[in-house]
Parts: C-alpha cells; sequence; structure tokens
C-alpha cells in the first residue's frame, strides 16, 4: 500500500525553482530517505508534505489524504522533527510532550501512558523534569523524536535527525529510529546529507539535487548499478587512461573525475594487476590505487558527477529559499 | 472539527504561557519596577500639584489609572511579539503543523497574554491602593477589570500583527519608542490634555488616540472622577477597538508560513 504519493510537487520561490516536479510513492512500513547536498529541496519538500508551505503545483497524497484539500487530516497522520530544534527550552522535556499530547487531543490516560512510553523508547526518563534549556544537543533530538512519535503518526518525517551530533549519538538515534519503524511499524521519510546515514538506514533512497528528482531504488540496487567493486586510480594523464580502459568489456563503467577515474568492475582485486598493465604499457604512470565495496557517495558521485561532501558550505540558494520560507 | 480537542489546543497554549511567565521571574520584576516608579517618584513629585480645571486633587488618583494602562500594555504589545520568539527558535513550527485550528492557537495564546497582563495590572492597582488610592466601589473595580481585559486583548492583537509582519527583534524598539511613547503621552495619563493649552490640531489628533479611552475609561471606573467621558462610552470605544485588532492579528497571523 502507498502511505506516501506525491505527484508532479513543484515549489517556486519567486523564479527560484526550490522543488522541481517531483513524483514519487513510498510504502507503509517503509524507512525512505532524501538524499542530497545542502539547498537540494530537502527541506522544502518536507515543509510541503507537511502542510507548512503549499506547493506551487502539482499535489501529494499522505494515507489517502490530500495535502492541500484535507490538511486537518493529513496533520493529524503525520509526526514532523524539524532540521532546527523546535522545542521550548522554557519547559521541562515532560512539559515538551504534553504539550504535544494535547495539541493532538490525547486523552489524560492515554497521554500520561503515551508519555512515559516515548520517554523510555529514547532512554530520557531520567531527565524528564529538567528543563529543555539545560539538554544537550543530542538529548533535545530524542526528545523530539520522541515527541515525533507520541500520536501514533502513520508517517514519521525527520529532517535531517542527526546534522551536528557526535558519532556516538548519530548512533544511538540511528538505532532509536530502527526500533520505532520495528515496534510500531512507522513509516519513516528522512532527509540527510550523509551517504552512511542513508545507506545505513534506508530500505530505498531518493537522490535529489537542484530541485530534481535523479533516480529512486533501493540502497543494494543501486550500489549493484555502479559495479560489484570500484576501483579508483590516479595517474599521470587521466584522459589517456580513461580512453584507453572504455574499450575493456570486463569494466562496467568507467568515469574521470578532476583528480581521480572510478571503475566499476566485479573481483576488484583481481583487476588490480591488469589494470596496472595497461598503465605501463601506455608509459603512465599510477600514482594511487584504491578498491573497495561501492557506497553511497559512490553513487551520488555516479548520477550527478560531482562529490557530495559534508563540509560543503552552506548554498546561497538556500538561504534564499528560508528568507522566502519566513514570509 | 473536534470542539474537546479545540479547547485542550486552547487551554494547553495559555498554560503554556503561564508556566513561562512564572518560570520568568525577571521579566514578572522588570514589569512592574517600571510602572512602579512611574507611580511612586511622579505620585508623590507632583502630589501637591493644582491641575487647570480641576482645583487641588489627589495626583496618586489621577495617574494610577493610567499606570495600571501602561503595565497592561507592555505586557500584552510583549506577548504578541513574542509570537517572534517562537519563530526564531523554531517552535512555531511544532504549533502550526498540529491538527489544530489557527484560531484556537490565537485564542490560546491571547488568553495566555490577556491573563499576565491582568495579573501585572492588579500589582500596580495594589500597590497603588498600599500608596493610598482613593477607588469608588465594588462595581467600579468590576468595570475595571473589564476595561483591563479589553485592554490587554487589543494590545495583544496589535503585537501579533507586528510579529506576523517583522523578521525579527531590530524592529522592536523602534515600535515602542514610535507608536507606544507617542500614544501615551497624547492620552492624559501623566496630564489631562483637554484642560492644557495646546494647539487644537492636536486636540483633534488625540480624540484619535485609543489609548486615551482606555486612561479615561480606568479613571471613570477605579476612580470615579476627573474622567472626560462617561465609562461605559470609553468602553464601547474600547471594546470596538479590541475587536478589531484581534481579527487584524488573526487574519495576519493565520496567513504566515513558517
Amino acid at each position: 500500500m502507498d502511505i506516501i504519493s506525491t505527484s508532479n510537487l513543484t515549489k517556486k520561490f519567486d523564479s527560484f525553482t526550490a522543488v522541481d516536479n517531483i513524483s514519487f510513492t513510498i510504502k507503509k512500513g517503509e524507512i525512505f530517505g532524501f538524499l542530497g547536498p545542502n539547498g537540494a529541496g530537502k527541506t522544502t519538500t518536507i515543509k510541503m508534505l507537511t502542510t507548512l508551505l503549499y506547493p506551487t503545483n502539482g499535489t501529494a497524497t499522505i494515507a489517502e489524504s490530500d495535502i492541500i484539500k484535507q490538511r486537518d487530516k493529513v496533520r493529524k497522520n503525520i509526526g514532523v522533527v524539524f532540521q532546527e530544534p523546535a522545542l521550548d527550552t522554557e519547559l521541562t522535556g515532560r512539559e515538551n510532550l504534553d504539550f504535544h499530547a494535547r495539541m493532538y487531543g490525547l486523552g489524560q490516560k492515554k497521554r500520561k501512558q503515551r508519555i512515559d512510553d516515548v520517554l523510555k523508547l529514547v532512554d530520557l526518563e531520567e531527565k524528564q523534569n529538567v528543563l529543555v534549556k539545560n539538554y544537550s544537543g543530542g538529548m533535545k533530538r530524542r526528545l523530539e523524536i520522541a515527541r515525533g512519535l507520541m500520536h501514533y503518526p502513520t508517517v514519521l518525517f525527520l529532517d535531517e535527525p542527526t546534522l551536528g551530533l557526535d558519532a556516538q549519538t548519530r548512533r544511538a538515534i540511528w538505532a532509536y529510529i530502527k526500533k520505532m519503524n520495528k515496534e510500531e511499524s512507522t513509516t519513516i521519510f528522512l532527509t540527510t546529507h550523509y551517504m552512511d546515514e542513508a545507506d545505513h538506514l534506508c530500505d530505498r533512497v531518493g537522490i535529489i539535487d537542484r530541485g530534481k528528482l535523479l533516480i529512486i531504488d533501493s540502497t543494494s540496487n543501486l550500489k549493484n548499478s555502479i559495479g560489484h567493486d570500484v576501483i579508483t586510480l590516479s595517474c599521470s594523464d587521466l584522459t589517456k587512461l580513461h580512453d584507453r580502459l572504455v574499450k575493456e568489456s570486463w569494466i562496467q563503467n568507467v568515469k574521470q573525475h578532476d583528480s581521480s577515474l572510478t571503475l566499476g568492475v566485479e573481483k576488484g582485486d583481481e583487476k588490480i594487476p591488469e589494470i596496472i598493465e595497461i598503465a605501463q604499457s601506455l608509459k603512465l604512470k599510477i600514482k594511487s590505487i584504491d578498491v573497495r565495496k561501492p557506497t553511497l557517495d559512490d553513487v551520488f558521485l555516479h548520477f550527478t558527477g560531482r562529490m557530495m561532501r559534508d563540509e560543503e558550505p552552506e548554498n546561497p540558494m538556500k538561504m534564499h529559499a528560508r528568507m522566502f520560507n519566513r514570509r | 472539527m473536534n470542539p474537546f480537542a479545540e479547547f485542550q489546543a486552547i487551554y494547553v497554549m495559555w498554560l503554556r504561557q503561564m508556566k513561562r511567565f512564572i518560570r520568568s521571574k525577571g521579566r514578572l520584576v522588570s514589569s512592574v519596577v517600571q510602572p512602579l516608579f512611574f507611580l511612586v517618584i511622579l505620585g508623590f513629585g507632583f502630589r501637591a500639584i493644582t491641575i487647570p480645571g480641576f482645583g487641588d486633587i489627589d495626583y496618586i488618583d489621577f495617574l494610577t489609572p493610567g499606570i495600571i494602562a501602561m503595565a497592561i500594555i507592555f505586557s500584552s504589545m510583549f506577548t504578541g511579539i513574542s509570537v517572534l520568539w517562537d519563530k526564531q527558535f523554531g517552535f512555531l513550527q511544532e504549533v502550526l503543523v498540529a491538527p489544530v485550528r489557527r484560531f484556537s492557537i490565537i485564542i490560546g495564546r491571547t488568553l495566555g497574554g490577556a491573563t499576565t497582563a491582568l495579573i501585572q495590572g492588579c500589582i500596580i492597582l495594589l500597590i497603588g491602593i498600599g500608596l493610598g488610592v482613593h477607588i469608588t466601589s465594588i462595581s467600579g473595580i468590576l468595570l475595571t477589570f473589564v476595561f483591563m481585559i479589553s485592554i490587554a486583548f487589543s494590545w495583544v492583537g496589535l503585537g501579533l500583527v507586528i510579529a506576523s509582519k517583522m523578521e525579527d527583534f531590530q524592529g522592536f524598539q523602534l515600535i515602542m519608542n514610535l507608536i507606544i511613547m507617542p500614544l501615551f503621552f497624547s492620552s492624559s495619563t501623566f496630564f489631562p490634555l483637554q484642560n492644557v493649552d495646546i494647539p487644537e490640531i492636536f486636540r483633534q489628533i488625540i480624540q484619535f488616540n485609543p489609548m486615551f479611552y482606555m486612561v479615561d475609561g480606568l479613571r471613570g471606573s477605579l476612580i470615579g472622577q476627573y474622567n472626560v467621558n462617561p465609562p461605559l462610552y470609553n468602553l464601547g470605544i474600547v471594546i470596538v477597538f479590541a475587536l478589531i485588532m484581534m481579527s487584524l492579528g488573526s487574519y495576519f497571523f493565520s496567513r504566515s508560513e513558517v
């Protein structure tokens, strides 16, 4: 059963198109990841799906309710964890959850029970009566995830759930996400620009860049489309070696980048000697060579032709979009 | 629409503001200290003043209603504008994504703001009584409360309009200085303008100052003298103004996107 389905979803901010004609479907119980660099249109998509922004064009349904015409029904079915923290720091953790439960119309008995449940799920029972302003970044994030789950949402949206957290906290949050997907059979829609996160968590991934959805498939299929192993090498004349290697039938694909070549092959470690021989026959000197299993990094590189770096500076377009968002 | 859920949302919006208000001691203290200064310094400083047209008056009786209005106005403007805090800290998204009508959110917020403003107004009133303000009657006090509530609603509404239009706090000080202060000085808070020799044009403009009717109304209901218009006449004007401000506030707020 499709729990989310979008058709030609588009959002324009004046002349800038943040989300460009996106259509996809997500099945019930899935963990789906939107992968893309900063400013790709991930947050704008989430804001449209969660009824905070009106689409310029196209529409979507969530649990069979239309995001434009049946906003209240959509809101009942979703939980959202925003990219920026959305907690009241002057209230305690428990009070934040209580606020949320009442906003979603939970009765008194259910409210208490549910708050205890989700606090347990994210290990915040001991800190429940501490003001949120005294929480660490990871604790705030966990509290937000707990809050997103309070009202048994059919779909939980997580916008960059581990942005800016340390490795240990990230792993813990991944574990919580998996746990609630399993225990509460919540469908999860998350966005990330961390490859390892998408790789670790998602059943299926959509790659989005500059507002366009480039491809959508299961993580293993995406990696298989690259080849079983990826060889990265750099040498004195990349173009010459590239032109020679494309003629070899045992190489599934060859791509040339700024300072390296990537080859998709099977049994990569056995192919290294062959590649070195070819290079020597062309009188080229290989500077480095490396073989590994493909990651989503490679997938992203393959489909966009660009590396996706965590330290990439904030895209000016995104700031632009955020300015408009505020209006 | 589920009435129970909407009521619960209004209640929890109110509850949140009460909790925040009780916890921020600084806000409570600062909001009481400033009007208190006015009351004590001006009240005693001008105690022996003769006001044209009134003869000898007890100046603290004249001043207290205006200072109560001042405390309420500052407090309720702050509530409206504090929506901006929620916007900047992201909490507004949490509120807007909930399956609750925007109207209920505004009502909850306004009731919360009105309650805090009323508490502050009452504190000033108690201080005034302690300083020897002469109160007319119990029914006068009840009418005073009606005034206090409508005044609070008006300025929460205006605060909401400003918060929906403003991006950050840069303009906040400007608005306070540019709108609130001139309105105050032209509202007969400190001295009765109708007896003062000011150009006719100002006299006309002052007639359109809503704060004049608020202060005059409080004076009429609480003290029972020195007022220009009958209290109920003032009340009518203040309630109409409150309704207009609340409608504008809800209109602008419901149109704001996050």
